[in-house]
């Protein structure tokens, strides 16, 4: 297919674009394959706005007389309207974006067309292996072994090709356990504890049904991982009543009687569409432009959003807290275990790992945790706040995670190395991006893709030391203990980077973050210019020693 | 120092709501000025200190297995549970808390026995640091159009009014007297503050005694004068604070609002902000759902939408952004009032000052605006912060809330304040302590009446003295910005954790910006003060210095040694319990050393935090005059 034939009128002239806290600006509008670009000629202030197509969420269009209007509502939750004279260039240009914004197949996208305009040092497809991870853990211990088992994706489909198990545990077990877990997602390493050796495994629910099926070899796995004596914990992220329902079609939970050395804890995460419609109503009321205060509280009360976080935050806590302070291993899993099972883990390892919390150790668990461990961001993410289609895979499982993220980075801002643009950047790129990194559902359609080829990583761009800078947290100073935040309403707040992005002017918060930055930077420079002296003055003082001895 | 003790009583429990830690047993002294609470639990001695004046409420609650509980709420928001052992003991304490806690006489209050070591000298110098002609001299008057007078020098325009007020060159005496009669308590309409600029004021008054008909052609010449004051506009506005309905019952007590038929070209306008009864139910109904035992994200927005508190602040914030307007881009002159024009007008007219003028966000400048504004003008605080025993129904947080817009206003405009959150909640204690003479009494003839300036001490250099802990590293200065135009959309608005849940230090940030910047500041001093010194032993050596020397350099950060408080929270609903072999945490076979490592580590960072918690005990003790003790 040819994007030309989509576009019908590829320019327009004297297009006015609107933004919130900008003045309308008249400029010339053009559309590409995959961008549409607005330039205004004004001489004192030239400006370019470049537009993925794959960003828009959605286009409304209306008229007054011949002018044209098309308001533009985008994944990343900006709003833009432009006008555009001409009735004619005005639907042609809202139904060539309309239809390049929905492209549906995967390899039309924009990273199959990309080309990079940086020098690439790093090939982020390659940056962060299973083998390197396997390795750093066989340094601590030697009761986990890497499985091939999943090398063409023929157990598990929405599984890496390689897994760490228990050593203990060999192929056959593992494709036994294979058909009594959801998705075929048996139990898995997640997390390994090195200050007292406890694990985090996650997998997907038991297929125990109402007979109450069970299977050996996945008690044995799980089982696997506790010390003698001791006892396990196991976090299911559903509610006891829908874990009880999904009996019924074939699902269920770990019986007591069955798992006898493993304490189960119910809580419940939410999932999919009720997500989805509690971002719906949190952006609908973050952009009502209303005065009245009881409204904007009770409409935010009744998105949910807050909830959720302190949901998924709470779950992950307690599981960090089982495994540092209760000292034992644990097992998360949901019903698929490719949702709320991947907040809970990955937010559970930030807690506890000051590894996460690097810009490296992050992008690395984003990896291992969310695009490895088979989170379908395609489906996910496919919309976003302004959606009309309802489908129920999208939701916003990903936002909320880094949204937790967040909430901790806000409570120990001097814990993490990467600050919350990082943050906001990782948002968008899952949404829409010119990179491959977060296209298809797993492993297995990225390299029925061949996105390694054929596009380029976004880990290969954000790890240049250009891209860096602008990412890394001036406060942070390395803190190697875990970090318990705190859950309470009062502890969580709506996250303004995001929500509030476009909705409010941001200019005296980014001077008082221009100015905190350079407030410690001087300090820095300060500190070096001392040492420097300092050492002069020690050098000096020895060479006189020298020449008073000579 | 321990014969000074009234009361001691042992085997008593301080309970914290939000960890999981054992609550702390040790010992209540209670002394002349305040309530010490010493951990006897701690290795490290731990000790609470509760001012009798900050000391709202006390109640005894049912008894529990644990004793008898005490739970005492505080002015500055601290909530204390404490059980104690022996049912004796607690009545007893009980009955001193609220004799102590509710003198009945003024001279009782902690201002008068207050005895820094300060020279007398020092102490009148204190007095004078905030000369509200100097401020009025800093707007340029006495100008062509307006006058400092000494017309109420005997109280006899105004008794709450102070003995010097500015206003119109045109209003002679007989003006101003007229107009006194004709406004409730003789509050005549006097000027807060000039705008330099373009010459609009913003003025002050109480309601007028309208009634439904009633007129008074000096108030009628006193506006008139006011408006002719700022040649620049051809109108005013005149700005009724209070909900139009409020106004109007006014009407039929005589009171009331202007009819704009009877004054030239004004424009008169209602701003609702509700009054002083419901201002108060808003905060009791806000520090309930602040103190509920693990409410949900629903349960505390639901709670926080249904106390209508942030409500409230909008509608104060909102009424402060339209004056700064009027002032600004109208260029027109505002007369405000509400009912005696102390309570609402004074958060008004002190909030736009703010936004109009960079001056009140400086130190000094704040000080100047609450002695002006507040202090001066008749805010009574006496009443309205409850210091003496007297009509429950006179007390109204109506200070908290101008604290709370400017606390606001600080998370919109994060560099424009010279001061930080602490220096508000510091000066928001202070309102209530009673330890300096600033805020007694209700007006400046009352506080004279009580030899305040003889008798006691200003908290303002006090708090100079703090300059370096509580002031902000952001600030850029006095001419980096001018006016502030806040966004008043209700997503701007947050809930102010700091303020009403101060003392839930689990619920805060682990770690402080603040700290960390502020620490920042004092080490530039030091390292430039090295830099110099090490220069100086280099004198031959001048020019930049070599730029690998600069990257190459470690650089080490003294600000990591901030202690974090963080202990997990109960994340489960009820705590997992002992493993199934009976081993509790403290016991487990087969520790590794790494384990035991950082056993110590843990160990040794909850001696830091607690450590660091008798610190700030002792910070607030110098704050709360121990000296006088030793």
């Amino acid at each position: 297919m040819e994007f030309a034939e989509l576009i019908k009128t590829p320019r327009a002239d004297n297009v006015i674009l609107h933004r919130p806290f900008y003045l309308a600006v008249e400029g010339t509008l053009c559309l590409t394959g995959h961008h549409l670009i607005f330039s205004s000629r004004r001489q004192d202030n030239a400006e370019e706005l470049w537009l993925l197509h794959s960003n828009i969420d959605s286009i409304e269009k209306r008229f007054v007389g011949s002018l044209g209007t098309i308001v533009i509502k985008c994944k990343d939750l900006r709003i833009i309207q432009l006008d555009i004279p001409g009735m004619e260039e005005c639907l042609n240009i809202a139904s060539s974006i309309e239809a390049l914004s929905t492209l549906d197949s995967v390899i039309l996208m924009y990273p199959f067309f990309y080309r990079p305009m940086f020098e690439i040092l790093e090939d982020g497809w390659r940056s962060f292996l299973p083998d390197q991870e396997f390795e750093l853990l066989s340094a601590l211990t030697d009761e986990w072994r890497l499985s091939c088992i999943n090398k063409e994706f023929s157990v598990c489909p929405s599984y890496p090709p390689v897994v760490i198990v228990p050593k203990s545990i060999d192929d056959e077990a593992l494709r036994k356990v294979a058909t009594f877990r959801h998705g075929s997602r048996f139990p898995v390493l997640s997390y390994y504890h090195n200050k007292n050796g406890m694990v985090m495994m996650r997998s997907s629910q038991p297929l125990t049904g109402t007979n109450g099926r069970r299977c050996k070899e996945d008690e044995k796995l799980i089982n696997a991982t506790l010390r003698p004596g001791k006892r396990g914990y196991i976090i299911d992220t559903r509610s006891l009543h829908i874990a009880q329902q999904a009996r019924a079609k074939g699902g269920g939970f770990e019986q007591e009687a069955h798992y006898p050395q493993w304490r189960r804890i119910h809580k419940c995460i939410e999932r999919f569409n009720i997500l989805q419609e509690s971002l719906i109503k949190l952006v609908e009321a973050c952009n009502d432009q209303s005065h009245n205060m009881d409204r904007w509280l009770s409409k935010l009360e009744a998105s949910n959003w807050l909830t959720h976080i302190k949901e998924i935050l709470t779950a992950a806590c307690l599981a960090a807290q089982c495994i540092d302070r209760e000292g034992a291993s644990v097992l998360v899993h949901g019903t698929e275990g490719t949702d709320s099972t991947l907040q809970v883990t990955s937010l559970a390892q930030i807690i506890l790992d000051p590894r996460c919390r690097t810009i490296r150790g992050f992008e690395s668990l984003v990896v291992r945790e969310w695009l490895q461990a088979g989170h379908p961001f395609q489906q996910r993410c496919a919309q976003s706040a302004y959606s009309n289609s309802k489908q129920k895979w999208e939701a916003p499982v990903f936002l909320l995670f880094l949204d937790c993220v967040w909430q901790i980075l806000r409570q120990f801002p001097c814990s993490f190395e990467f600050n919350e643009e990082f943050l906001i950047m990782l948002f968008e790129h899952a949404y829409a991006s010119q990179f491959g990194t977060f296209l298809g559902n797993n492993e297995n359609e990225r390299s029925k893709l061949k996105l390694p080829q054929k596009t380029m990583s976004l880990w290969s761009w954000v790890n240049t030391s250009e891209e860096l800078s602008k990412f890394q947290n001036p406060l942070f100073e390395a803190n190697s203990l875990v970090i318990w935040p705190s859950v309470a309403p009062q502890s969580l707040q709506l996250w303004e980077g995001v929500f509030l992005r476009w909705n409010r002017p941001s200019k005296f918060l980014d001077e008082a973050h221009k100015e905190m930055i350079s407030i410690i930077n001087y300090n820095k420079e300060l500190q070096a210019k001392v040492n420097a002296l300092r050492r002069q003055l020690a050098e000096m003082t020895t060479n006189d020693k020298m020449q008073e001895n000579l | 120092f321990y014969t000074l003790f009234m009361l001691q009583v042992e085997n008593v429990k301080l309970l914290d709501r939000y960890t999981n830690r054992k609550a702390a047993n040790g010992t209540v002294y209670l002394t002349a000025t305040h309530l010490i609470y010493v951990d006897a639990s701690a290795e490290v001695r731990k000790e609470t200190w509760i001012l009798h004046h900050h000391i709202a409420t006390v109640e005894k609650l049912p008894l529990t297995t644990a004793g008898y509980p005490l739970l005492i709420h505080c002015k500055n928001f601290r909530v204390a549970h404490f059980v104690i052992g022996q049912e004796r003991d607690c009545h007893e304490v009980y009955t001193s808390l609220l004799k102590l806690s509710q003198p009945v006489k003024p001279e009782e209050l902690y201002a008068f026995s207050y005895n820094p070591k300060m020279s007398k000298e020092n102490r009148e110098i204190g007095w004078k640091l905030t000369d509200l002609k100097v401020d009025y001299q800093r707007m340029g008057i006495p100008n062509d159009y307006w006058e400092l007078t000494d017309v109420n020098k005997d109280y006899e325009v105004c008794n709450t009014y102070p003995p010097e007020i500015v206003v119109p060159r045109a209003a002679n005496k007989a003006v101003v007297i007229g107009s006194s009669r004709f406004r409730s308590r003789g509050r005549i309409p006097v000027l807060s503050y000039l705008y330099k600029e373009n010459n609009a004021a913003i003025c002050r008054c109480s309601q007028p005694l309208a009634g439904f008909s009633a007129r008074c052609l000096e108030d009628e010449q006193m506006l008139q004068a006011i408006r002719e004051a700022n040649p620049g506009s051809p109108f005013m506005y005149v700005v009724d604070t209070r909900p139009k309905l409020n106004a109007m019952a006014n009407r039929a007590a005589g009171k009331g609002y202007e009819n704009e038929d009877n004054y030239d070209n004004i424009r008169f306008k209602f701003i609702g902000i509700e009054n002083i009864h419901v201002m108060r139910s808003s905060l009791q109904k806000l520090l309930e759902v602040c103190e509920m035992k693990s409410p949900s994200m629903s349960d505390f927005l639901t709670g926080l939408e249904n106390s209508g508190w942030l409500r409230h602040i909008k509608a104060v914030m909102d009424a402060g952004v339209f004056l700064a307007k009027a002032v600004k881009d109208e260029k027109a002159s505002v007369l405000v009032h509400c009912s005696d024009g102390w309570d609402r007008t004074a958060q008004v007219c002190s909030l736009a000052s703010l936004l109009l003028d960079p001056f009140y966000r400086t130190f000094k400048g704040f000080m100047v605006l609450i002695e002006k504004e507040w202090i001066a003008m008749g805010h009574k605080f006496s009443h309205r912060c409850g210091h003496l025993y007297g009509d429950p129904k006179e007390v109204s947080p109506v200070f908290t809330q101008f604290v709370e817009c400017v606390w606001q206003l600080m998370q919109q405009f994060p560099c424009t304040f010279e001061f930080n959150e602490r220096f508000l909640l510091e000066v928001h204690d202070h309102v209530y302590s009673c330890q300096f003479g600033n805020f007694l009494g209700t007006c400046h003839k009352e506080r004279e009446d009580l030899k305040i300036f003889e008798k006691t001490h200003s908290l303002w250099p006090f708090l100079l003295q703090k300059k370096q802990e509580l002031r902000n590293p952001l600030y850029r200065g006095f001419t980096a910005y001018k006016e502030l135009q806040p966004n008043t959309l209700p997503f701007s608005f947050q809930f102010w954790c700091g303020m009403y849940n101060r003392f839930d230090k689990g619920m805060h940030p682990k770690q402080c910006v603040l700290d960390q910047l502020l620490s920042c500041v004092s080490q530039k001093v030091k390292l430039e003060d090295d830099a110099s010194e090490l220069e100086n032993k280099l004198p031959f050596l001048d020019g930049p210095l070599p730029s690998e020397a600069c990257s190459l350099s470690k650089v080490g950060n003294a600000a990591s040694k901030t202690p974090m408080l963080n202990t997990p929270q109960d994340y489960e609903g009820d705590p997992p319990p002992v493993l199934s072999n009976g081993a509790s945490e403290g016991e487990l076979d087969g520790v590794s050393d790494v384990d035991q490592k950082h056993k110590e580590n843990l160990s040794l960072y909850r001696d830091l935090h607690d450590l660091n918690d008798t610190i700030d005990v002792l910070d607030s003790e110098a704050k709360d005059g121990k000296p006088q003790h030793h």
